[in-house]
């Protein structure tokens, strides 16, 4: 079967239905699904949840999806660069469920993994544990989280083969393989595709199972704090 | 409420917390004065994570090495080690909820008596989000916080309880302020020194927690 496609629209098409869950890879701007969220707000498609650890910035990334209303709800764990998701969720137009970093990593990894839910000490005592079973193991408090099954992922790998097999960059990788994972479908853009056998089995980071639709792009890779040192320091 | 108390600036906290790091320690160091921790490990060895799904972080780039692909948690743009490795936030939070972090270093608006840890959100005003925080304070081996003692109102902000909403409860092990060095024992908290220039009486005294 032929996992690559031309454009990130088309291999979004028959994918998106309003009101959907999806999960998005990417830290702050690094790694994100640049090209596929740019075919989301084109497709016009509305009334998202989208899990993803941040929410871009206001002309950028997810930043784009929500300055023309296409998401109601997200999933995050810190929203702070971004002023119009700020406005929009202070006017009650958007929900916001924080989950803590690592929760929501492994909720994503334990919805890929077929795991419904998963007990963490992580948010014990504090306002997230609210409303969610507590389990006591060897003396010790843990409160349990749930997996998050997405109708469909969004990721951004570094390179491919055209079975799907990805390798990501760096610190670029962050929530791609979770988010990759937890996602009936999965659509991957990358910088290069490369012919099957042209990566060393040993090297790929996510297997193509994973990885449904295909597409490759150019991408901005916008940074978002260009922080440097100056050369006589050194 | 001793007003001009001198004691310890940002970068002789930084340097007492540095202290408390060992050779071979794998470590977390938050935003802020945590982050200047680093510039005082010496000759240790230590390697520093980035919950982003780092190992073994290096200072800023040099202008025009910038790479979009290697940030730290902040977000700013950093580079590699000849021992660093990268590896999925998934994982990264493995790692940290599995107790292999040996410390983190982190930053606090409020910390009880109890090892109570308020450091995300005031109600009422622009709530970001707790990122990796509550992960780490609930998984690392051992958390310090670096603070100032004091608000700038001259509060304490070492409190009998904490008022802010947590970010972890009872999960502090050492405080490290301008004032000195406080652990927290099942009793309340002890102090471990005064930070030069400050005598226990005017560290009691700035301080509203219960000390023993």
């Amino acid at each position: 079967m032929k996992k690559v496609f031309a454009t990130a629209s088309e291999a979004l098409d028959g994918l998106l239905h309003d009101g959907m869950l999806i999960a998005a890879g990417g830290f702050g701007l690094c790694g994100i699904p640049e090209l596929l969220i740019d075919a989301l707000v084109a497709s016009g498609v509305k009334d998202l949840t989208v899990a993803s650890n941040n929410a871009g910035v206001d002309d950028f990334g997810l930043g784009k999806l929500l300055a023309t209303r296409q998401i109601s709800k997200m999933m995050s764990s810190y929203v702070g660069e971004n002023a119009e998701f700020m406005r929009q969720y202070l006017s009650g137009e958007l929900e916001l469920e924080f989950n803590p970093q690592g929760t929501l990593a492994e909720r994503m990894r334990a919805g890929g993994s077929g795991i419904p839910g998963f007990y963490t000490q992580t948010g014990v005592g504090t306002q997230i544990a609210e409303g969610k079973e507590v389990k006591i193991f060897n003396g010790k408090e843990y409160i349990l989280e749930e997996g998050i099954f997405a109708d469909l992922s969004i990721v951004k790998a570094w390179k491919a083969d055209d079975t799907g097999n990805l390798i990501f960059r760096k610190t670029a990788r962050n929530f791609n393989p979770p988010a990759a994972m937890c996602g009936k479908v999965c659509v991957a853009e990358v910088e290069e595709i490369v012919p099957r056998g042209s990566i060393d089995p040993d090297h790929i980071h996510l297997p193509g199972i994973y990885v449904h639709r295909l597409i490759q792009g150019q991408h901005e890779k916008r940074i978002e704090q260009r922080t440097v040192r100056k050369r006589e320091e050194a | 409420m001793a007003g001009e108390i001198k004691g310890w600036d940002r970068n002789q906290m930084a340097a007492r917390a540095a202290q408390e790091l060992e050779d071979g320690m794998y470590v977390n160091l938050g935003i802020g004065i945590p982050t200047l921790v680093a510039n005082y490990v010496g000759d240790k060895d230590i390697t520093l994570q980035s919950e982003n799904g780092m190992l073994g972080m290096r200072p800023f780039p040099f202008e025009g090495e910038e790479d979009p692909d290697l940030i730290n948690a902040g977000k700013q743009t950093i580079t590699e080690l000849a021992r660093t490795s990268y590896f999925d936030s998934a994982t990264s939070f493995g790692m940290i909820r599995g107790g292999k972090i040996a410390v983190a270093v982190l930053g606090a608006m409020e910390v009880s008596e109890r090892g109570d840890l308020a450091n995300w959100m005031i109600p009422g005003k622009l709530v970001k989000g707790m990122g990796g925080a509550m992960d780490l304070v609930a998984g690392v081996g051992r958390v310090i916080v670096v603070m100032d003692h004091t608000n700038k109102h001259g509060e304490s902000k070492v409190l009998r309880d904490c008022t802010l909403p947590l970010t972890g409860k009872g999960v502090v092990d050492r405080i490290i302020t301008n004032l000195g060095v406080l652990d927290v024992t099942h009793k309340g908290l002890h102090i471990v020194e005064c930070a030069d220039g400050v005598t226990r009486e005017e560290l009691i005294a700035a301080t509203e927690a219960t000390i023993v």
